[in-house]
């Protein structure tokens, strides 16, 4: 089992970034890696157990199953059911929490899995930089920079 | 019951924020609010259940006492036990957490108290701008004051810490080197304790390895060159601080090791442009070239010089240095490949030359006339045709003897060239701390400025140090060496 973290400050107030972000069914809208997405069995995208069926820009098809979703909290955490990655017990959650100073986003996005044997370096890096990083970046680049 | 909630994001790596925050004790050196604070009894200021006894500036006197302390999850826990404030049932919770975007810190700061009816507004006020928002702003100004204002409480991170080190179990070949765990004790008087992540290998650590330099007696870890992060440091130490990124050339072998404690004066700090990995490539080898051309010989522009080994980790230093300072570069090199390297880092006539024959390679590059100076690693093998390569009043500077101890010089064959010969030795020019500061300054400087590029071409891990040995005995390596800890 391995963990990935990745974390990142968001020039925006909590709110502005979970109302952008809470969608289980917006990566497309937010993150540059997916292309498009759909939920399975016309369920509504805030729901727990909901699957969201997307494909990455470079072709693959990712399965993921929402397992909790906290406005309170700002979080949410769900499961890879299937993907081209090879990964197994892939959880992983995103959480935001507010900066109080200068009303900001403190933004952390991270994943225990079992890779591959010998992925482990590989995996690490596609998803904490291609997957988390690349996120937190398109994220900060919508929001802009103060 | 209220709650009061204040965080931030501090432009600071979190080893650093936690190295202040994690002492209890630390607070009246960086929140403007607090006058006045010791620990009672004596404790250690990172002892579960000690108690901070303090005054704030408008004179509240406060006794608090912390009850939980997390090095792995930078959290740390506390609470009022008397205060001469009506705060009650107060706990507090501070909390870091790493921003891996950018090496910074968010800072979580949380309580919960009780107040008399109808002062609710007027506490939470209290706590939350005047203790929490004040204190963010403090440790700030408290962090960009920097290593000076700080060694007070740059306090002992507490006992022995456990790490790995390369030890040479009896003279010999590269098979007496072993890898073992190693117990480091805390930092003593005037001691600092590093995170080692980048250790330079350099020739002497093969001479005592073969017992050529009576440096250690085996077992004893080896290695003279390291960077790293300090841990903490013993008292009387001035001029570093937990989490300063840190470097050493030390007359004391012991750097291949994850974690090492050795006295502060023979540490530096690295400039926060340059990376551990660059200042344990260059430290050694550029205070090697500092004091070659500053010192042992102050080079001036227009001067001949000749450079062995001018593709080796000193080497491409020493040609580097000289050119900037306007000299006239030669250098030996054993391969073409090698000439390349050397006339890319300013050597301006390589001598790729076979059986340590150049003599007559310099006499013709220099007009017949010869060199002025010859920084010599070589020693025995090259000593007749060092000798005959030096102009007439040259400098013939012996500062390594990789192919065997230089024979004695006898005073007639000075004589008829009026020579000068050198045998100088790093650490007599670094044991004054001052000194070894200038001399540093003056390597890292260059870095900064480009003059100096790193060459490393060799990475090992720490664990295979035995064939960074070999790789450099082989004679086939070019560059600096770096294992990584």
């Amino acid at each position: 089992m391995i963990k990935v973290y990745a974390s990142s400050v968001i020039d925006a107030a909590a709110d502005a970034v979970w109302a952008h972000i809470r969608d289980f069914n917006g990566l497309p809208k937010w993150h540059p890696g997916i292309a498009e997405s759909r939920i399975e069995n016309n369920w509504p995208a805030d729901r727990v157990g909901c699957v969201r069926n997307f494909r990455l820009r470079d072709g693959g098809i990712i399965r993921e199953q929402l397992l909790t979703l906290s406005d309170y909290d700002y979080q949410c955490t769900y499961s890879i059911l299937e993907s081209p990655m090879g990964v197994q017990n892939y959880v992983a959650t995103l959480k935001l929490a507010p900066v109080t100073d200068g009303n900001r986003t403190f933004a952390e996005w991270w994943a225990e899995f079992d890779p591959p044997a010998g992925q482990e370096r590989k995996l690490a890096e596609d998803i904490g930089q291609g997957v988390f990083q690349a996120g937190f970046n398109a994220l900060k680049s919508y929001f802009g920079q103060r | 019951m209220q709650r009061v909630t204040r965080s931030a994001i501090i432009d600071a790596p979190i080893e650093r924020v936690w190295a202040v925050l994690r002492d209890f004790n630390s607070h009246d050196a960086w929140h403007p609010a607090v006058a006045d604070s010791f620990i009672e009894g004596g404790e250690a200021a990172d002892q579960v259940g000690c108690v901070r006894n303090f005054h704030l500036r408008d004179g509240a006197h406060i006794r608090e006492q912390l009850l939980a302390l997390s090095d792995d999850s930078f959290i740390s826990t506390y609470c009022i036990l008397d205060a001469t404030v009506p705060l009650q049932r107060y706990v507090a919770m501070v909390t870091l957490k790493r921003v891996t975007d950018g090496d910074r810190t968010f800072w979580h700061w949380q309580s919960t108290f009780d107040t008399p009816p109808g002062r609710e507004r007027e506490f939470a006020e209290m706590v939350g701008t005047g203790v929490y928002e004040a204190g963010f702003e403090g440790l700030r100004r408290y962090l960009r004051q920097g290593a000076a204002g700080m060694a007070r409480h740059a306090m002992p991170v507490g006992g022995e810490m456990m790490g790995q080190a390369v030890v040479l179990t009896a003279f010999g070949g590269t098979d007496r080197l072993a890898y073992e765990p190693i117990a480091v004790a805390a930092p003593g008087r005037g001691e600092v304790r590093i995170r080692q992540s980048a250790i330079g290998v350099n020739f002497i650590d093969i001479y005592i390895r073969r017992g050529d330099y009576p440096l250690v007696t085996p077992p004893a870890p080896l290695g003279m060159e390291a960077a790293g992060t300090v841990v903490d440091v013993g008292p009387e130490v001035h001029h570093l601080l937990p989490g300063d990124i840190v470097a050493y050339a030390s007359g004391i072998p012991g750097a291949y090791a994850t974690l090492r404690a050795l006295p502060a004066d023979q540490v530096v700090i690295v400039p926060p442009t340059i990376s551990a990995e660059t200042a344990a490539a260059v430290l050694f080898k550029g205070l090697t070239a500092e004091y070659l051309v500053n010192r042992t010989h102050r080079l001036r522009a227009g001067d001949r010089v000749l450079v062995h080994a001018a593709a080796g980790g000193v080497g491409v230093i020493l040609c580097q240095w000289a050119k900037y300072l306007g000299a006239q570069v030669i250098g030996t090199v054993s391969s073409e490949e090698k000439a390349r390297l050397a006339r890319d880092h300013g050597c301006d006539v390589p001598i790729v030359m076979h059986d340590y024959r150049f003599a007559e390679a310099v006499k013709a590059a220099t007009g017949g006339r010869g060199v002025d100076v010859v920084y010599d690693g070589l020693g025995r093998t090259a000593a007749a045709e060092n000798y005959e390569a030096l102009a007439p009043t040259g400098h013939w500077i012996s500062y390594g003897q990789a192919t065997g101890p230089l024979p004695p010089l006898d005073a007639g064959q000075q004589a008829a060239k009026s020579l000068r010969l050198s045998r100088p030795v790093l650490f007599h020019y670094t044991a004054e701390p001052q000194r070894l500061r200038e001399m540093a300054s003056n390597v890292f400087g260059l870095v900064e400025r480009g003059v100096i590029r790193p060459v490393i071409h060799h990475r090992f891990p720490l664990a295979a140090a035995a064939a960074a040995h070999g790789a450099l005995e082989s004679r086939a390596t070019t560059g600096a060496i770096v294992l990584l800890g």
